[in-house]
Order: C-alpha cells, then sequence, then structure tokens
C-alpha cells in the first residue's frame, strides 16, 4: 500500500527528473484511449514540464472506426429479425446520415452488452431473432470475441454473429512511424493490447525506427514512471522496450488469448479513420468460423459512406493537431452532438479535450 | 475500450468464477486464463479474465514508488 504522501513524493521526483532529462522540445504519443483517460483525469498534461508533449495517437478503437462500418451497422439495424448489441460507446458515433441511437429512437432493437458473452447469452434467449455483436477492439477485445465464437460453436447456437471492426494496434504505430511528417521521439506502449500480446510484435519500434516505447499501466504513476523512463531512454540515446506495467504484462503476453485470436480470425486490410487502408491489420471471421460472420451469413446493402470533410479526427488521430485546431471543436462538434467519433467516445481524444479542458501550468513554476 | 480492473476469484466453477470487484461480485469466464484459482488477484476486461495479477510484481512497484519517495533528490 502506498500511502497518499508517498505517492505525491513519487510524482515529485519523476516530474523533477523528467525536467532534468528532457533539454529540448519533446513529443511522447499514447496510443491507447485509457490512457488518454487517465493523463487528463489526473491533470499529468499540466504537470509535466512545457518541452514534454504528450499527444494521443490511434489509440481509441471507436475512433479509428470509419463510417463504412458504422453504416452496415445501421443497415443491419433496420432489419426487423435483428438485434444489435453493441459497447455504449457505439451508439452515438456518426455514420454518414444517421447513428445507432437515431436507429433505435426510430424503433430498432439495440441492446448495449457489457461482454461479448451476454450478446451470446441473449442469442440463446431469443433463437427466432439474429443476434449480431458489433465487435470492435484492439488486441485486448478480440480474443474475448474469439471465445465467444468458440463457445457459440460448442452449444450450437445458430442465431449468432459478429461484425468485424477488429484491429491490431501495433499495424497503425507502423504506418504512422513510416510517415516522415509524423514527429514523435517516444512511445508509452498499450498496457492492456501487451497483456494480450506481450512485447514482441512491438519490437520494431525500437529495431526498426530506433524509438524508445515503455509498456505503461494505467494509474498517474504508472504513466509518469513510464514517461520518466522514456526521459531516461532519450538521455542516453536508447531505443529499446522497457515494460513498466509487469504485474499484468509478461513478455510473452497470453498464449491461450493469442491463439483464441489465431483460431477464429485471419488478418485483413482494414479502414481506419484518418489512415485509410492498412494492410494486414484488422481482423475477419476466417472459413471454419464463417457462419459467425454477419457480412457472410446475413445480407445487407448500405447506403454509400463518406466522411464529414470538415471533421479533422483524422488529423488527430495522428497526432498532427490538437483538437482546439479543428474548425469544429466546441462550436458545432460537441459531446451532445459529436461530429466524429473522436468526441463522441470517452476515451477519445476530442471529448477528453473537451471535457477536461486544455489549460496547463507548468511544473515548479 | 481496454478498461481493464482487478477482481479477486472468490470461487472457481469449471471455466466459470464469480469474482469480488471493491465489494461486487459477478461472474466472469476463465475460458482465457484456465488456469487461474480462487484467491487469485486477475485482471478482467468485458466479462472475461485475461491476467493473473503477479502480486510480487505489484509489491515491487508498490517498493519502487515509495524508495523514489524516500529519495526524492536523488
Amino acid at each position: 500500500m502506498i500511502m497518499p504522501e508517498e505517492c505525491k513524493k513519487a510524482a515529485e521526483f519523476f516530474l523533477q527528473n523528467i525536467d532534468r532529462l528532457i533539454t529540448k522540445p519533446t513529443r511522447f504519443m499514447e496510443v491507447c484511449g485509457t490512457h488518454t483517460v487517465s493523463i487528463f483525469r489526473s491533470g499529468i498534461r499540466q504537470l509535466l514540464p512545457e518541452k514534454v508533449d504528450l499527444v494521443s495517437g490511434p489509440g481509441c478503437p471507436v475512433c479509428v472506426t470509419p463510417n463504412d462500418y458504422m453504416d452496415t451497422a445501421i443497415a443491419y439495424a433496420k432489419n426487423s429479425n435483428v438485434i444489435i448489441t453493441t459497447f455504449g460507446d457505439m451508439l452515438k458515433v456518426p455514420g454518414t446520415s444517421t447513428s445507432l441511437y437515431e436507429a433505435r429512437a426510430e424503433g430498432a432493437d439495440i441492446r448495449i452488452v457489457y461482454s461479448p458473452l451476454d450478446a451470446l447469452q441473449l442469442a440463446i434467449n431469443n433463437p427466432a431473432k439474429k443476434i449480431i455483436f458489433l465487435a470492435v477492439g484492439f488486441e485486448t477485445t478480440a480474443p474475448l470475441t474469439a471465445a465467444t465464437i468458440q463457445t457459440a460453436q460448442k452449444k450450437q447456437i445458430n442465431n449468432f454473429f459478429i461484425l468485424s471492426a477488429h484491429k491490431w494496434t501495433y499495424t497503425a504505430l507502423d504506418a504512422l512511424l513510416s510517415d516522415p511528417t509524423i514527429k514523435v521521439d517516444g512511445f508509452l506502449l498499450p498496457g492492456h493490447v501487451c497483456v494480450i500480446t506481450g512485447e514482441a510484435p512491438f519490437s520494431f519500434v525500437s529495431e526498426r525506427y530506433a524509438k524508445p516505447a515503455v509498456i505503461a499501466g494505467f494509474e498517474a504513476l504508472d504513466i509518469l514512471r513510464a514517461v520518466y523512463m522514456l526521459a531516461l531512454q532519450v538521455q542516453n540515446g536508447q531505443a529499446k522496450i522497457e515494460n513498466a506495467y509487469k504485474r499484468v504484462v509478461r513478455t510473452e503476453g497470453n498464449p491461450i488469448a493469442q491463439n483464441a485470436i489465431s483460431s477464429v480470425f485471419s488478418n485483413t486490410s482494414a479502414n481506419w479513420r484518418g489512415f485509410g487502408g492498412i494492410e494486414n491489420s484488422g481482423m475477419t471471421v476466417n472459413a471454419a468460423y464463417a457462419q459467425y460472420d454477419a457480412l457472410h451469413s446475413i445480407p445487407v446493402t448500405k447506403e454509400n459512406s463518406r466522411e464529414n470533410p470538415a471533421c479533422r479526427c483524422g488529423d488527430v488521430l495522428k497526432g498532427n493537431i490538437n483538437p482546439t485546431q479543428c474548425p469544429l471543436f466546441k462550436k458545432i462538434c460537441t459531446p451532445e452532438h459529436p461530429a466524429g467519433a473522436c468526441m463522441v467516445s470517452i476515451e477519445g481524444t476530442c471529448h477528453a479535450w473537451y471535457k477536461y479542458g486544455q489549460g496547463r501550468y507548468h511544473y515548479g513554476r | 475500450m481496454c478498461l481493464a480492473v482487478p477482481a479477486k476469484i472468490i470461487e472457481k466453477n469449471d471455466m466459470m468464477a464469480t469474482v469480488d470487484v471493491e465489494g461486487i461480485q459477478r461472474k466472469i469466464s476463465l475460458m482465457l486464463l484456465p488456469d487461474a484459482k480462487k484467491g487469485d488477484f486477475v485482471l478482467m476486461h468485458a466479462g472475461f479474465a485475461i491476467q493473473t495479477i503477479d502480486e510480487q510484481e505489484a509489491n515491487y512497484t508498490a517498493q519502487l514508488l515509495k524508495e523514489v519517495a524516500q529519495n526524492d533528490n536523488a
């Protein structure tokens, strides 16, 4: 147990040393919506010296899900034989002309679930309906969907389907790093993704791009400690993967979960909001489990998808701009009436900036 | 989305476990963590246990932060 006074002292130690170790403007990126929220909620951006900028990358699965996916989900929702099941975040994400929220107001049966297993239970309870689970999320969530599909097969439940938007986080990092206009000096790696994947999929960050990276937990002190470890690497001219979240992240990850992913899904090109298509970045249900793939089993016609041209979500997700530089931010785009996904999700960068403000005071001044 | 919280296994029944999360009990799946035992602290995400929390490492982190706090001008 660490006492509040000790927490405060530890935070001071990290902040003072980050200030000492970093001598020029430096940008560190986190790629996890849970990090985004934790950083804003704890005020870490305001505490860090001005020369250290923490930016959010493509770490919110809802935010990187393009309109095309939403439009497909909404089209399914309008089928009266279908019950859509989804994590709550997806409800208000705007598609091209409407959202699931509006579809529900018009009578579509859309249920919020906490777990894909709840969606499977709904399928068992409603044998006459087709239950589609909106399978959105990164490596942390994908094995849960995979295990649920395996359970459906074992129990011979034939009215359960998924619409997969599962994605591999590291592929977006690779896409970012291969873009020479993106300036990032190091990464806070997503702790709960690494719980599943282990360290190996992220080793290219240091090996190919010579950037330091630290796997970080989600408490304020976890994050400060990880930034401090990045600062040490920067000062020493190092670029390696370090693990600051060993209490749950094992070097090899969770092999059973990895196996669940590879048993049920195969890699496919996927669209990311802001990035466009990235090769092998998406997970699609493989041939052995095709009957559980909504796109394979339930015909659907959706509208032609377009993105809102004024929304700068894509640039925000790449860390190119901060939300205040988007012309829509806080004007026509608010959490009540979001124009883009980054404002919808509570883990979205725009939502966090809106909710927690962007003022900063400088440590020690 | 990748939010995951610690939970303590208070009962294990095949691939399901009853866990305690800050005083609230719920049932979660152990399909992705079949070796978890009663009494283990696990990380829980959307109805599944996804990893065992290493108490030794958790204590090490706490210890490290305490040491840092004691040497705050190191």
